[in-house]
């Protein structure tokens, strides 16, 4: 009972997939169109950064080792069978958990937050939550009937609540809301009814006072920001209004690779970080910037085929969860750099400096890829 | 009916998925959508305005500031140019610690304490990247200590900079002025783009009444800076123009000769050419140093030159007010040739005192013993005053009065340097204004009488009895003193000389009564009689003058009381005028020498060696 997913058979195989190239990926269960996707938004990073960061060699093989390193992590979670993903789900979650306690008591201080926690290497026990809590309530949901049951979605809340609090504490706005989001489509996806959708739309909206209220000034000032930034041009506003600058004076060809005034001459802040899309809007233009959110797409697009066509609902859910998550990803990075929404401290994935949340999204897309191969070997 | 849910139904839920991924692809595609348009509407809808906000960020227009205009004296002698001088600049935003690195300069002596709180308040009103002058025209010594402490000093470096620099000091100090630093005030009346880069503004005399020739053009640099303001890149570069070399009419040599018999006095020295009004030495002493002034003074430097008694800073030659003593004689006795009053036929008996009839009152002339009867030759080249008190009292001083303001006395002579007096010549009307109670508002015959010497309320500046000196030498005809020859272009050496600007003569004066008072200031010089004889001995040319000595009543007011100083201070103001060659004058003299007292033995010897180190040369 192999019902094509979009119409699309996916029998008999392709010729790529057939020869040499295709072997080898069907050995080390790696996706040629993920990779397709992946290697072309890192070689627009690598131009980028080497852009924004003052041409400077020495930061770019620093990004070509994370990028191995992030490699490593796709290779390894791709060699992990989807049943075996799901059984080691829980522990992962728990150990994030821990470590995000772990955060709370000892951790380092970067940017005024306590996010880092020093285990030999360094890195954010919030990355691991990225996963690890989609992971976890595919799990919770795989065997139950879908849609969920109102008292499993009671457990679905609380399962989200822990870590996206402690997160949220750190303080790390933008991370929680990702990871807020990570789940919501989880359970979306699961076939959550339009009716708990409405309801929760609704009650987000009446909270939203309540988060005013909660939120911190730096993020107050955000918001405040964001809906005129010319108030505070020298402050909180500079960030929008120059990364504004960058891209619209990119124009449609842009200004050329390291020909970006806005960059080059420093007056666009966090321009290998959170801010590099304005650098690519800059130096590439509209054309640079539809190339790669072109890429993006494929990236998305394809990790949604692998959702449609995944044998079991754990990897269904898990699946559809990354790749819509990723694309959150890139929507909030992008839009905030043109001043849509608010200032929230989201790179762009895979495109910004930056070892820990690229780490991340490679293990996520070993996932993507280790469902899309081990799928004759699960299924039936 | 729970129960019969909770049975797994693969096929629908996987229906169910499918529906949600496809909700999930309009949702990605939909966000997709509106990042597009914001990108096109950002990049091309809005590429122009981006585009200028883009280029407005990187590009800062630097200005150019011109080189200055040199002033020359009339045969070319340079008496002020920029000369490069090292200065310490700080840039604040390279300094880690403001407070401590400021304690250390002065500690070290580079930066006189004195000057902490004007910087501090220049470092606060400035951007971070702008250079500050910490120090200007340092000596080799501060040099010295500023390099060995170098690397403990991050921020500040040493810079030439060209400033500007008097070669002749204090003999030329009153006649050039001194430039300084822009004020607040300076700003109101300067265009800010043309002085956007000069630092430096002409603030007195010369350098101040010429200073729109002397500036120059400003050019401006394209400059492409980071976000710190850092220049990074020249894009373009308008050359700035130099300001126009401006030729005085002053004769250095004249000058030198003056400065040199006024040295160690308190006076003044102008001469004027007769000929077109040109002056040629313009001097007060004493005198500060523009040097130091151009260079920045410590604010104590400054309230010392303020609240020395002898106001080194007071340029006597211009607004210094002095009776005039027997210098107006010669004018007197032209205004009674004229009013018939006198001719030069006419003698008057002298027994060394005058009394106006009805009263006992007694005019004294400076000789007890009288001069016996005395023509109007004798009486200028001996002085006579009571000729003076005599024809004085027949003219009446409103006569009299009117007819020295057509000397151009009581009103300024309109030189091309601001701040003039007008010096004061009195009338019955003037009294009754000037004074408050009624009893003062009256006009005494004897005041008419000592008017007649040019004593009492009569008031000149040392540069209008040289205007009045020249007009006796050109028998009437008036130009207006000028300090401005002309102009030379720095670049191609053209120079374009300015017309003499001729004033209303002296009214109805025939030759020979000119010629009248004129032989007697010859005698004057050299007469078997003339007070000044031993001036005029021996002089390879002819000459006529007239000595004055003046009467200090008071101690000027701004004057601080000195009991050590009172003495030299209650002496005589010695004056003396004289003008030369006789038959064709080229040069005319005035000398003022406060407390000087005697006219023919102080002041005229300075007046004969400026000009003889005038006429020294032909032309």
């Amino acid at each position: 009972m192999n019902t094509p997913a979009f119409g699309i058979s996916l029998e008999p195989r392709s010729r790529v997939e057939q020869g040499l190239l295709g072997r080898a990926l069907r050995f080390l269960h790696l996706d040629g169109w993920l990779l397709v996707g992946i290697g072309g938004v890192l070689l627009i990073s690598l131009l980028a950064l080497y852009s924004a960061e003052g041409q400077l060699l020495t930061e770019l093989l620093d990004q070509v080792a994370r990028m191995l390193v992030a490699f490593g992590a796709l290779l390894f979670m791709a060699q992990i069978s989807p049943s075996w993903l799901r059984r080691g789900s829980p522990l992962i979650y728990a150990l994030g958990i821990v470590l995000l306690v772990m955060v709370m008591a000892t951790g380092d201080i970067g940017k005024g937050a306590q996010r880092w926690l020093d285990l030999g290497i360094r890195f954010q026990p919030s990355e691991i939550m990225k996963l690890g809590l989609p992971m976890t309530l595919c799990w919770l949901l795989h065997d139950r009937p879908l849609p969920p049951s109102f008292g499993v979605l009671l457990v679905v809340v609380v399962i989200l609540v822990v870590p996206v609090g402690l997160i949220a504490e750190q303080p790390d706005l933008g991370t929680a809301i990702l990871i807020v989001l990570s789940g919501a489509v989880v359970i979306f996806l699961a076939g959550l009814s339009w009716k708990y959708i409405a309801a929760v739309g609704a009650l987000t909206g009446a909270a939203m006072p309540a988060l005013w209220l909660v939120m911190h000034d730096y993020q107050r000032k955000r918001v405040l920001t964001l809906l005129d930034p010319e108030s505070d041009p020298l402050g909180a506003g500079y960030h929008i209004i120059q990364s504004k600058i960058a891209i619209g004076s990119g124009g449609i060809f842009g200004k050329g690779w390291l020909n970006g005034t806005q960059g080059q001459l420093e007056f666009l802040p966090e321009r290998h970080t959170d801010f590099i899309f304005a650098v690519i809007g800059e130096e590439f233009g509209l054309l640079g910037a539809l190339a790669l959110l072109l890429l993006y797409l494929l990236i998305v697009g394809r990790g949604l085929y692998i959702a449609a066509g995944a044998p079991d609902t754990f990897s269904r859910l898990l699946a559809g969860s990354l790749s819509v998550t990723f694309f959150f990803y890139v929507f909030v990075n992008t839009a905030m750099v043109m001043g849509m929404i608010p200032v929230v401290g989201v790179p762009l994935p895979l495109v910004s400096a930056g070892g820990t949340s690229m780490v991340t999204l490679m293990a996520g897309f070993g996932i993507l890829m280790s469902i899309q191969t081990h799928r004759k070997l699960v299924a039936r | 009916m729970a129960r019969t849910l909770r049975i797994k139904d693969h096929w629908r839920e996987q229906q169910l998925f499918t529906g949600r991924l496809l909700v999930a692809i309009l949702f990605v595609l939909g966000l997709t959508g509106l990042v597009v348009v914001r990108l096109v509407q950002l990049q091309v809808g809005k590429y122009e305005y981006y585009s200028v906000q883009s280029s407005g960020n990187r590009i800062r227009v630097e200005p150019v500031p011109p080189i200055r205009g040199l002033i020359l004296d009339r045969n070319g002698k340079v008496l002020a140019e920029n000369t490069p001088s090292y200065q310490l600049e700080m840039t604040p935003e390279q300094v880690p610690d403001m407070a401590d690195t400021l304690t250390r300069l002065v500690a070290s002596g580079i930066l006189p304490e004195d000057d902490l709180p004007e910087l501090k308040e220049t470092v606060a009103s400035r951007r971070a990247f702008d250079t500050v002058v910490v120090a200007e025209r340092l000596t080799d010594e501060e040099l010295a200590a500023f390099a060995v402490r170098r690397p403990q000093f991050p921020g500040l470096e040493i810079r030439a900079r060209l400033g500007r620099s008097y070669p002749y000091g204090t003999a030329a100090a009153h006649l050039l002025g001194y430039v300084g630093g822009i004020s607040a005030e300076d700003k109101k009346t300067l265009d800010p783009i043309e002085y956007a880069g000069t630092t430096h503004v002409g603030k007195i005399s010369v350098e101040r009444s010429f200073e729109a020739r002397l500036h120059g053009t400003s050019g401006h640099e394209d400059v492409v800076v980071n976000v710190h303001g850092r220049k990074m890149q020249v894009l373009n570069r308008i050359q700035s123009l130099p300001g126009q070399d401006v030729i005085l009419t002053i004769d250095m040599d004249a000058q030198l000769a003056a400065n040199q018999g006024l040295e160690g006095k308190r006076g003044a020295a102008v001469a004027i050419d007769p000929r077109n009004g040109e002056v040629l030495a313009f001097v007060s002493t004493p005198a500060y140093d523009p040097n130091a002034i151009s260079a920045g003074l410590s604010r104590r430097a400054y309230l010392a030159l303020q609240e020395d008694l002898d106001q080194p800073m007071f340029n006597r030659a211009l607004r210094g007010q002095y009776p005039p003593g027997s210098t107006i004689k010669p004018m007197v006795a032209l205004a009674a040739l004229h009013y018939g009053v006198a001719t030069s036929e006419r003698r008057v008996g002298c027994r060394g005192a005058f009394s106006l009839p009805g009263s006992s009152h007694r005019f004294r002339d400076w000789k007890p013993e009288g001069h016996g009867s005395v023509d109007l030759y004798n009486a200028i080249e001996q002085s006579c005053d009571v000729y003076f008190y005599t024809v004085a009292r027949e003219l009446g001083i409103d006569r009299m009065g009117s007819f020295l303001e057509s000397f151009g006395l009581g009103s300024v002579t309109g030189i091309d340097i601001g701040g003039e007096k007008t010096g004061l010549v009195p009338s019955v009307a003037w009294k009754k204004k000037a004074f408050r109670r009624p009893g003062e508002q009256v006009w005494f015959p004897g005041e008419t009488v000592i008017a007649g010497i040019g004593q009492g309320y009569m008031l000149v500046t040392p540069l209008q009895l040289a205007h009045a000196t020249a007009t006796i030498a050109a028998k009437g005809q008036r130009f207006q003193p000028t300090l401005f020859r002309g102009t030379r272009n720095a670049a191609t050496g053209t120079i374009e000389y300015e017309a003499p600007r001729p004033l209303p003569p002296v009214p109805d004066q025939e030759p020979a009564q000119w010629d009248a008072i004129i032989e007697g200031m010859h005698g004057v010089l050299q007469g078997p009689r003339g007070t000044a004889r031993a001036v005029g001995l021996n002089a390879p040319y002819q000459m006529a003058g007239k000595s004055g000595t003046a009467q200090v009543f008071t101690i000027g007011q701004k004057e601080k009381y000195n009991a050590k100083d009172v003495a030299e201070r209650r002496r005589d103001h010695a004056l003396f005028i004289a003008f030369a060659p006789l038959e064709a004058p080229r040069i005319a003299v005035a000398v003022v020498i406060e407390n000087g007292e005697s006219g023919s033995k102080v002041a005229a010897p300075i007046a004969r060696a400026v000009m003889d180190a005038y006429l020294k040369n032909p032309s």
